[in-house]
Formats: C-alpha cells, structure tokens, sequence
C-alpha cells in the first residue's frame, strides 16, 4: 500500500479549512499538542502540519490564483528519514506513510532541513519534531463508520478538493485521478518521489473582453481622480 | 539559513581541534616535528582535545531535546549525521590512549603509539569530513550541495589547526620555518578554495517557484504565504543577509581569516617577531568564524520558494 492524498488545484478555494480541521484533530491526536506560541499575541506563531500558500499563476490579463495546500508528501524515497540520525524518523513498510517517534527525536532539525516542502516543524517546547501522520488514528480505528476512515483535512474540505487512497491500486481514486488529470509532484528533479499529487487547473476558455464598451468621460474622470488622490 | 551560534563555534572550534590534533600527531610520528619537548606536545595535543571537546559540548546546544543525543549513533548506513556523532566519539579513546603513552613513554615512537595515533589522525580527519558532508548531503540547500562543503571543511579545519600548531610552538620558544610555511601553504590553499567555493554558488541550479509548484509554463508569484507572523520554517530558513552584507562579510572572511594571517606569517618568516604568529592565530578563528557564518547565512533553502523566492 502506499497511501497519499490527491489535492486538485482546480477546485481548491483557498479556505484553510483543511488546516484548521488537520490543527484541530492533530492536537490531540497521537503527535499532538500541536503547540501555539502566544496564541493571542501580537505575533501568533505554532505549528501547524498544513499550510495554505496562495500563488499568482501567469501574467496580466492570463493570470490565475491557484491554492496550494501544503504538507508531507510521504515520499517514496524520503530524504528525512535517511538523514535522521536517531531512527525516529521512519517510513512506515505497509502503507509508506512517513511518522516521527518522538521518544527518540533529539530534535536537531536535520530532517527539517533536508524536506524541500517544509513538512516538518520542531514543536519549541516539546523540542521534537512533528509532522502530518496522514491522520493514522483516523484512517485505521475501527470505532469510526468507514466513510469517517479518512484524514481529517479530506473530510473537512468543502470542495472535495482533496482525495485520500492508495497509489498502488491503479482503479483507486487517487490513481484514476492523477492519470486522467496530469496529476503533477512537486520539485519531481530532487528525485524524493512524493506520493502526494498535485492536479493542475483544468483548462476555461478565457473570457471575451472585444465587447467591452469604454468608459464615458466622466468615468474616466473618475478613474483619473481616484488614481491620483493618496489614500 | 538561520546561522546558529552553538554550530559555528562547533565545527569552527572542533574544526582546528581536529585539524591541530592530526598535524601535530602526523608530524609527531613521522619524526618531522622540530625539535619535539615533551611539555609542548603535550600541549598542542591538549589544547587540541579541548577544542574539540568544547565544540562537541557547544554542538549539543543546538538540539531541542539533548537527552535523546545518545540516540544520535544508531543510523550509521544512511546519516551522515550519525557517521559524524560515531566517528567524533570513537576519536575518544585512541586519542587518550596516545596523549597518555606520550605522558607515560615520553615523545619516543613506539609501535603502540604509530597504532593508536595513526587511528586517531585518521578518525580526526574522518570526523571532520562528516561534518562537511551533513552538509553536502542535503539537496535542498544548492549552496551546500556540493563536493566542495567537505573540502573546505576540512581545509579550514587543518589551516586553523597548523596556524595553531605554529603559535603554540613559537610559544614555546621554538622558530620553526618549517611550521609557519606549512600553516602557510595550508591557509592559501584553504582560502583558494574558499574563494572557489563563492564563485561555484553563484552558478543558480536546482528548484525553482516554478518546479516546487508544478506551473512550469508561465510566471508564478507569492500572493500570500498564508500566515501573518513567522513560522518554524521562516525563523529556520528565511534568514537572507542580502547582497551587500554578504559581500562586506566575504571581505572580512578573506581579509582576517586569509590576507592578514600571511601577512603575519611572512613578517615572522622575514625574521620578525614570533609572537605575531599568536594574533595571526586570533585574525584568522576570527576571519573563519565569519566564514562559517557566512556559510550558512548566505545558504538558502528550497522551502523559501515557497515563501515567494522564485529561486534559491
């Protein structure tokens, strides 16, 4: 098995709700607390194992803002786990999902150092390392119905912008999806073979623009009034 | 990258421990040393041993949760980071074994002292390369990723070292030609090195915003990284000096950690004072200081593509 999640570019609406629902279940999950440093300060900082980007794609007028949910990527080849030099970093045999056991981490922020995606944040006051589990204290626990039996970020996701499965069942989901949509990795040349995949924005005909009238003159006016008073 | 302190006062300080600790052992049991008293090997090796036991303790500072470091030696096959942490404890025991035959048996040779001295230069050595290549493994890190980290880790280690070696020596009223041109020789080449080292990272290779987000067809710019205040990530990796600032430290880098020590050192080989070999000693730990910090501060990760750099 090898488990990942498909997070399609198209539908993502940038809501950070898959990190809140991932922040919520993950505190007190196995790896949690997922500490907050000054919560309510002026400069509210924690650790988070999934972070929303938000990118510019194209130039004017051809642009397109693309969401870019960001966590573990549970490589095949996980860089992390080779440089981890206690063993706490490990990748699971049976479904190559990527964990930290943190009664061995000494917290010396290599495996930080070598993850290109910024996967991993050393929790300050626990001093390890903690990182996306893939919600394994979901995904397998047989008290919950079996539609539940996903990541918390997959099933919070109002756009079903998220899908959860095994890469190596080529008619799952995941798999039927990454093939018919170009499903992309992520910097695929540092050669860390990330499970996670990426489907590109399907493609719009662009929107006419010819008949769009001219401003009257007063609009332009307008324009130029606006433009030329400082706020 | 965030240029921690504990990291550059170990891999400075234990860098010229090793460095010292391998020429004065090599030059010791090949018979090379001028005129070896029994005092002042004892010294260079002790001064040596502390170096690089107050940058092992000094590396430790570093860990967030230091009670797990004993840990840091069961990954041998696949982390350098624990190559290093076997190789630097396993130094240990040659290294006592032969300071207390020297304290024992006096500077003679013997068979007992070529073993485990030989053992001990060459784990000196090996411990140092280590380092380097903790470094040079991360494909992340362009400015690391490369064959010439460990070179000049280990240049610079053994260019501190011999600039010792030389000062302690004439501290001990010894006048060694041979000594100053060696630390000479070895602080050149270190700094040529070094300046290759600056030329080499100015190739832009690897990731860029394009490739880390798949949009490899047309521009992609940061609209918003998601996040008011900073992150583990920013505090770690998005420390960025700029250009000016790194070009000022490569002046002092150069100008105190190379130009000044020769100068020094030629003005001591001209028949000046033994004792400038001390202050060339202090201008270059502290040119090679700001080397390494240079060294990480002037490294950028490729996570920061996702922070807006559309390359590293």
């Amino acid at each position: 098995m090898r488990l990942g999640l498909v997070i399609d570019l198209d539908t993502c609406v940038g809501c950070h709700a898959c990190a809140v629902a991932c922040k919520q279940w993950n505190t007190s999950g196995t790896t949690g607390p997922l500490t907050d440093e000054s919560p309510y300060g002026a400069a509210p900082s924690g650790v988070w194992f999934n972070r929303v980007r938000h990118y510019e794609v194209g130039d004017y007028p051809h642009t397109k803002t693309v969401n870019m949910p960001l966590s573990c990527m549970h490589c095949d080849d996980a860089a992390c786990v080779t440089v981890c030099p206690t063993g706490a970093s490990y990748k699971r045999g049976e479904d190559g999902i990527v964990l930290v056991d943190q009664d061995k981490c000494m917290g010396c922020s290599l495996c930080a150092w070598a993850c290109p995606y910024g996967a991993r944040e050393l929790d300050p006051r626990d001093g390890v390392m903690k990182k996306c589990t893939l919600c394994i204290d979901r995904i397998y626990d047989d008290a919950l119905a079996p539609e539940d039996r996903q990541p918390a970020c997959v099933i919070t996701c109002p756009a079903h912008a998220r899908h959860f499965g095994d890469f190596d069942d080529p008619d799952s989901t995941v798999s039927r999806l990454s093939r018919e949509r170009g499903g992309r990795k992520l910097m695929p040349e540092l050669g860390y073979e990330p499970t996670n995949t990426y489907l590109p924005p399907r493609s719009a005909p662009a929107v006419p623009t010819a008949d769009v009238r001219r401003g009257s003159l007063m609009s332009s006016v307008k324009d130029w009034v606006n433009k030329a008073i400082a706020r | 990258m965030h240029p921690a302190l504990s990291v550059i006062f170990f891999t400075v300080l234990s860098g010229a421990g090793y460095g010292l600790f391998s020429l004065v052992t090599l030059l010791h049991l090949t018979g090379l040393y001028p005129v070896p008293g029994h005092g002042e090997l004892m010294t260079q090796l002790g001064l040596a041993l502390a170096l690089i036991t107050f940058g092992l303790f000094s590396s430790t500072l570093h860990l967030h949760n230091p009670k797990n470091a004993w840990r840091a030696v069961m990954r041998v096959r696949t982390s350098w980071l624990s190559r290093e942490a076997v190789c630097a404890l396993s130094f240990y025991p040659f290294a006592l074994i032969y300071l207390w035959q020297i304290l024992r048996a006096g500077v003679e040779v013997s068979a007992l002292t070529v073993v485990v001295g030989g053992m001990a230069l060459f784990l000196a050595l090996l411990t140092v390369f280590t380092t380097g290549m903790i470094y040079a493994s991360l494909k992340t890190i362009r400015q690391w990723n490369t064959a010439l980290t460990p070179a000049n880790y280990l240049l610079l280690g053994l260019a501190l070292g011999a600039t010792a070696l030389a000062a302690v020596h004439a501290g001990f009223g010894g006048r060694s030609e041979g000594l100053v041109l060696l630390a000479l020789g070895l602080l050149l080449l270190a700094g040529m090195m070094k300046g290759l080292y600056y030329l080499w990272i100015r190739e832009v290779t690897g990731p860029s915003l394009n490739t880390a987000t798949g949009f490899t067809q047309a521009r992609v710019r940061l609209l918003d990284q998601g996040h008011t205040a900073g992150t583990f990530l920013t505090r770690e990796f998005g420390f960025d000096p700029g250009a000016r600032r790194i070009f000022r430290v490569r002046l002092g880098v150069f100008g105190f950690g190379f130009l000044l020590p020769l100068l020094l050192m030629g003005m001591v080989l001209a028949g000046g004072s033994s004792l400038w070999l001390a202050l060339a000693l202090v201008s270059a730990l502290a040119g090679i200081g700001l080397e390494r910090w240079l060294f990480f501060a002037e490294a950028r990760h490729g996570v920061m593509l996702y922070h807006g750099l559309q390359r590293t």
